[in-house]
């Protein structure tokens, strides 16, 4: 094969490009353990900033490198902002809040970049120079290519200089190992964590500038790209500079020729890649067990039975549901049946993640997972909607056995990383096989027999099935089983000593989320009378995360609270504005700054007062 | 019901109140428009604008029926969970009289799937999937511009005068890059039956890998390329292709590259000769065409792109399919639209009755460059109706519960 | 009979041995301190009787029955409680509920999800609370106890399974010198009374001699002597290795 060079070539310029961006997010990981979902936003800005700095200076390669430095100098002055402005205000509160503020900021900079710089996408007329190609074993390779093949090693060698050579670098170094420890010798962590995002947003900056020789500048890049690079910050083991390197490198090497060979691959096979190398190596190739024994005593405080007065508001409320559909109009009891299908998506998450200490990014596999097959069903066999709402668990379910055999012997964010390739290959699944699922278009026809036709009789259905599921599932966490599912949370040592199957209990705590999760997809699918692989997208993962998070994780009332305070303000948000991705972006952030322990957390510390927990 | 109402109301025309007047005869037409715009504004800004010139043009002669338009839009963040949410909230909240809009095909399905179960009237505008109107066809759904069949056919038409043999295709991996490939290829090999395809890339939308998929591309030594990428991905497609040498020497059919919204970000990198579907924009010069580009330039200080004929288009063709139903009743504007013709700026078009198709046509022509600028040229329009297949093909793609 | 027999057990990381060739056992109501300096070998020895690592060759016995390279958990539910070096207990529960696990896993009654855990073994879990001295405390949540109390809550747990053979790491690390005397003391009485066997390490000597029956001295991975406190203390090699080579003191 006379193409394996140029091939190879390719390979390694997009390894480079890939290895800029994580190797700013793996530095700010490695130091202040964030999460940074805005990392790709950062990178986006970058391209837009280089976009506006570099068609203003004169065209030489001078003028050119100069314009990048700029831009990396502006992003980094923005990752400060950032740093101070929001992030400053959350690091003590859990690591999982950290995430949600910054996919606050992802939505606030969406359209933020929109409002300045408009919808069209801008690309970088490239200077002659940058046109030009270089004939390698009978291929061109472009001077772009060329530029990016150099940058990556150099950037890894000055990284490592600093890193190795100066003292701020031992500081990182030594924080990235054991953050205390750092703070115990009196060094000013403030300083050492803007310092580190300066770094973290200048370097995806970097990779943005950089992206315009080839690439445009535009609105999609952000999303595109924070995938990208936690697949690889995580392949290449959290935190670790030369596992991103040798990541990017497996990941562009893999891609070059991954396209070549099976040419319909292109989706999976990053996600592929990281759920294999995580099977192997649960901690990526160079990455360190993680030590969270410390954080996960202080989080979790005493779960006691509801008060009474919990107890009475909560059915005034369920009394105030039921009869509902007698006091507001068609559109609002859609509305109540989407809050429904929301309450069953948060508190199945919430399930595995509060009780379970297994943080899902993928959670919404299971809900696509449990559409799809009552719209498969309906398909092959024509089956009516009972027979669709009781296959869709049983159907997640036994997927989510198959991954929670993966999943269970992994912990922290490396857990939540494999969930999410699961998740994504579910995803491109659904997406991309057009014969089984109908792909982007999705499955038709989904109706409802006769006698739920009617919006108010199915909200009733609605309705029962998620009071039975949530009352089912905080019954669960109260008998043993729930017990005995957080003492493994709260110490798998302890666990094992007295006996527990740590890896059985978590197993079960995937399956019997996977399995509402699926009855939650089923119901909103028979809701909105279709399936779409957009069930099955990241974002729909992260409200899942949101509604959980906002509403609190150590409450069970958090998760509903969450989900009801969510659906009503994005639904309210989006019918109200263009902007509301910037409004509910703030609140979000707001939310997390003020009630680091959600709104049901808040109200729990509200009314325990004075009394001891 | 309607009708004896209207009577009553022309006849104590005089005596009637003001105020209950304007309660019954002459409330205005509500029209609920879902589309994407925040994750697609790059086409929905200007088609929202075009649509609200349109709106603004009606009702300054009088509306429709007597009664003016009122535009009602919303945001579906690209997803079609949000949009049938939305279509509720329309339908049941703002008690809107016909449901439009869409970008994506998935969002045009599920708008057409509630339509159907909740028998309410959606037209929509530019989703592009086959299925709308043919295989997931329904009676309460119609569509407006040409479909990936209909752009498919005209470019293998051109390709088919091209002496290219070895043709290699390459597409985002999804239900329009997959319906599209699986079109250019059926037509040109009827056309053709000498030419072969040699292979296909499927880059995922929205990440392709340009460089290497570009590369692969090079190694299968083709005559001919048939491409379906946009946005971001055609722009880094096209740079790594022409510094690579791609497209030199190679004959070249790319479906939408020709549009405004695509082209332009090429800048001075546009290819040259590709044969295109697109929209030559103001380089149109018939006096229709001038009028309705000047009244957009002079509202919105800006030239219509695509996006904006789309919108202007489905406006007027609600407009002239309500006004031949006669009514907002439902099932009579069915039976309206079905036939309905419309004028837009690039010629007249219709709603076939047979599969709620509207006939608004492609353009076709050439890439080219002009003061570094991509633009279209040699480029004629089609009549939308010349380009779909035979009744009898339609009638059997069709559910017959769609009629 | 012993309830626990260790033949021959050796560990080696990489090339290097931790533990070689170690025998011993344990009789009922036996109370067996591991001691030795750091690196000895105590803590290796030790995760090779409790199942946290496999030995690379030897047999741990446990009650005749063969437990060698078990899990953790097999171990325990052979009949072995543990308490840590560090305490390891159920933060989000209060002290009677993380006995109340113990009790509801050594019954077997774990995999239930319908009645609830409130009420179940409470009273059963309160006369183990009241053993240790925390029975005042049940209500509270782990997490606002004193270091000492989670000592002792530990031990509560540990004997939840109703265990043969007690393994207890370092017990008395970071307590003060007063309380560790009495943890010491409070696992003495509760060895003879339920003639439970006790394996444990400690640095504190005179937890040591006070509490133990016999004493194991391990150096370098090998056992280098063994008995009771009045001829450890008089052994030559154990004053070697502690006091160096007598001249000068390290004062531990």
């Amino acid at each position: 094969m006379d193409s394996i060079i140029p091939q190879l070539l390719t390979g390694l310029a997009g390894a480079s490009s890939l290895f800029l961006v994580a190797s700013g997010l793996t530095i700010i990981f490695g130091v202040t353990r964030i999460v940074n979902f805005s990392h790709g936003s950062l990178m986006m800005l970058g391209a837009y900033i280089g976009w506006s700095i570099l068609t203003r200076l004169p065209r030489e390669p001078e003028w050119f490198v100069l314009g990048i430095i700029a831009t990396v100098l502006a992003t980094a002055v923005i990752g400060v902002l950032l740093e101070v402005v929001v992030l400053r205000r959350v690091y003590r509160a859990p690591e999982l809040f950290q995430l949600l503020a910054t996919f606050g900021v992802v939505l606030i900079l969406q359209d933020v970049t929109l409002w300045i710089w408009g919808p069209v996408e801008l690309p970088l007329s490239r200077p002659r120079w940058l046109r030009t190609a270089f004939d390698v074993a009978g291929s061109r390779l472009p001077m772009a290519d060329l530029i990016l093949i150099i940058v990556g090693p150099v950037v890894l060698g000055l990284l490592w200089l600093v890193m190795n050579r100066t003292r701020w670098g031992t500081l990182v170094r030594a924080a990235t190992l054991d953050r205390e420890m750092v703070a115990a010798l009196g060094v000013d962590q403030r300083l050492l964590f803007t310092s580190v995002f300066a770094l973290g947003a200048g370097l995806a900056g970097f990779g943005g500038a950089l992206s315009l020789m080839s690439a445009s500048a535009n609105l999609h890049i952000d999303l595109a790209v924070i995938t990208d690079a936690f697949v690889v910050v995580v392949v290449g083991g959290l935190g670790s500079l030369t596992g991103a390197f040798a990541a990017s490198l497996l990941i562009g090497i893999l891609q070059a020729f991954g396209i070549v060979l099976i040419p319909k691959s292109t989706l999976v096979l990053v996600f592929l890649v990281m759920a294999v190398v995580l099977v192997f190596r649960p901690n990526g190739l160079m990455g360190r067990p993680q030590a969270d024994a410390r954080e996960a005593l202080v989080a979790a405080p005493v779960v006691r039975p509801a008060p009474r007065e919990l107890r009475l508001l909560s059915l005034a409320t369920l009394l105030l549901a039921i009869v509902a559909p007698f006091f507001v109009g068609d559109y609002y009891l859609t509305v109540l049946t989407d809050a429904c299908v929301a309450v069953i998506f948060a508190t199945s998450l919430h399930f595995m993640m509060g009780p379970g200490g297994m943080a899902s990014f993928g959670h919404a596999a299971w809900f696509g997972i449990g559409a799809y097959a009552a719209g498969l069903l309906m398909q092959w066999i024509g089956a009516p909607m009972p027979i669709g709402l009781l296959a869709a668990p049983i159907a997640a379910g036994i997927v989510a056995a198959l991954f929670g055999w993966f999943v269970v012997r992994l912990s922290g964010v490396y857990l939540s990383m494999l969930t999410l390739a699961f998740a994504q290959i579910v995803w491109a699944i659904c997406f991309q096989w057009v014969e089984l699922t109908g792909g982007d278009n999705g499955m038709l026809g989904l109706v409802r027999p006769e006698w739920a036709r009617d919006e108010r009789v199915f909200y009733w259905v609605a309705l029962a099935l998620t009071v039975a599921v949530a009352l089912l599932l905080r019954r669960a966490l109260y008998a043993p089983y729930g017990y005995a599912l957080r003492a493994v949370r709260d110490s798998a040592t302890r666990a094992r000593a007295i006996g527990l199957n740590v890896g059985w209990l978590r197993m079960a705590a995937i399956v019997i989320a996977g399995a509402a999760c699926g009855l939650s997809g089923a119901l909103f699918s028979y809701g909105k009378g279709s399936i779409f692989p957009t069930y099955i997208t990241i974002s729909h993962s992260v409200e899942a995360l949101l509604m959980v998070l906002l509403g609190g994780l150590q409450t069970i009332a958090g998760p509903i609270i969450g989900a009801l305070v969510y659906t009503g303000l994005a639904d309210i948000l989006m019918r109200s504005t263009d902007l509301w991705r910037l409004v509910l972006g703030a609140v979000i952030v707001l939310l997390v700054v003020a009630f680091p322990e959600g709104i049901a957390g808040a109200a729990r510390r509200l009314w325990l007062r004075g009394r001891e927990a | 019901m309607h009708v004896t109402r209207r009577l009553i109301l022309g006849a104590s025309g005089s005596l009637a109140l003001p105020g209950l007047l304007r309660a019954q005869g002459t409330a205005p037409i509500r029209i609920g428009e879902i589309n994407s715009y925040t994750t697609n504004p790059a086409f929905t800004l200007p088609y929202r604008n075009a649509m609200q010139l349109a709106v603004e043009q009606i009702n300054g002669k009088g509306g429709v029926l007597g009664r003016q338009l009122e535009l009602i839009t919303r945001d579906d963040a690209g997803r079609p969970q949000d949009a049938v949410r939305l279509a509720g909230e329309m339908v049941n909240d703002q008690k809107v009289d016909v449901l439009a809009g869409a970008y994506l095909s998935n969002v045009g399905l599920a708008l057409g799937e509630y339509a159907a179960q909740n028998k309410r009237l959606y037209i929509g505008g530019e989703p592009l999937t086959d299925a709308m109107v043919w295989e997931r066809g329904n009676r309460y759904t119609f569509r407006l511009r040409p479909s990936t069949y209909m752009q498919a056919a005209i470019l293998a038409e051109e390709a088919a005068k091209l002496p290219a043999k070895r043709w290699v295709t390459v597409s985002p991996n999804y239900e329009f890059g997959q319906s599209g490939v699986k079109w250019f290829k059926q037509l040109l090999t009827a056309r053709r039956p000498d030419v072969q395809f040699v292979g296909e890339q499927w880059p995922a939308l929205g990440r392709v890998d340009a460089g290497a998929t570009v590369q692969a591309l090079e190694q299968m030594k083709p005559d001919g390329i048939f491409n379906v990428l946009f946005g971001p991905d055609l722009t880094n497609f096209v740079r790594q292709g022409n510094t690579r040498g791609l497209f030199e020497k190679r004959s070249v059919a790319s479906l939408l590259t020709g549009e405004p919204e695509y082209l332009d970000p090429l800048g001075d990198e546009a290819p040259e000769g590709w044969i295109v579907t697109g929209y030559p924009g103001e380089a149109i010069d018939t006096p229709a065409h001038k009028a309705y580009a000047a009244a957009y330039r002079a509202k919105f200080n800006a030239k219509p792109m695509c996006g904006s004929l789309v919108g202007y288009a489905l406006i007027n063709s609600i407009a002239a399919g309500v006004t031949k139903a006669g009514s907002t009743e439902i099932e009579k504007m069915v039976e309206g639209f079905r036939g309905a013709r419309f004028d837009t700026p690039v010629g007249p078009a219709e709603y076939r009755a047979i599969d709620h198709q509207g006939t608004l046509g492609v353009f076709v022509g050439k890439t080219a460059l002009r003061r570094n600028e991509g633009v279209m040229t040699d480029w004629r329009y089609i009549d939308g109706k010349d380009l779909l297949p035979g009744d009898d093909f339609v009638r059997g793609l069709r559910p017959a519960s769609a009629s | 009979m012993s309830v626990l027999v260790v033949q021959g057990l050796s560990k080696s990381f990489g090339g290097v041995q931790a533990v070689g060739d170690v025998s011993f056992a344990v009789a009922p109501g036996e109370m067996l301190a591991l001691i030795g300096p750091n690196g000895a070998g105590k803590s290796t020895c030790f995760n090779m009787v409790g199942g946290q690592m496999p030995p690379d060759a030897g047999s741990v016995v446990l009650d005749g029955k063969p437990i060698t390279g078990l899990g953790p958990r097999a171990i325990s539910r052979h009949g072995v409680g543990r308490t840590f070096q560090i305490t390891a207990t159920f933060g989000s529960m209060t002290v009677r509920e993380n006995v109340q696990m113990a009790l509801l896993s050594h019954r077997g009654k774990i995999w239930q999800f319908w009645r609830p855990v409130a009420g179940r073994y409470a009273d059963e879990a309160d006369a183990l609370l009241a053993q240790v001295g925390l029975e005042a405390q049940a209500d509270r949540a782990t997490g606002v106890l004193a270091y000492g109390d989670l000592k002792r809550l530990e031990l509560a747990i540990a004997l939840g399974n109703a265990p043969r053979l007690l393994l207890m790491d370092e017990p008395t690390a970071g307590m003060a010198p007063a309380e560790r005397v009495g943890l010491m003391q409070l696992t003495r009485k509760l060895a003879t009374e339920r003639g439970v066997a006790v394996l444990f390490t400690e640095h504190d000597m005179d937890v040591v001699f006070d509490v133990s029956d016999r004493i194991l001295v391990l150096n370098r991975g090998t056992l280098i002597a063994e008995g009771d406190g009045a001829s450890i203390r008089t052994n030559p090699a154990v004053r070697e290795i502690y006091l160096g080579t007598g001249a000068t003191s390290g004062g531990h």
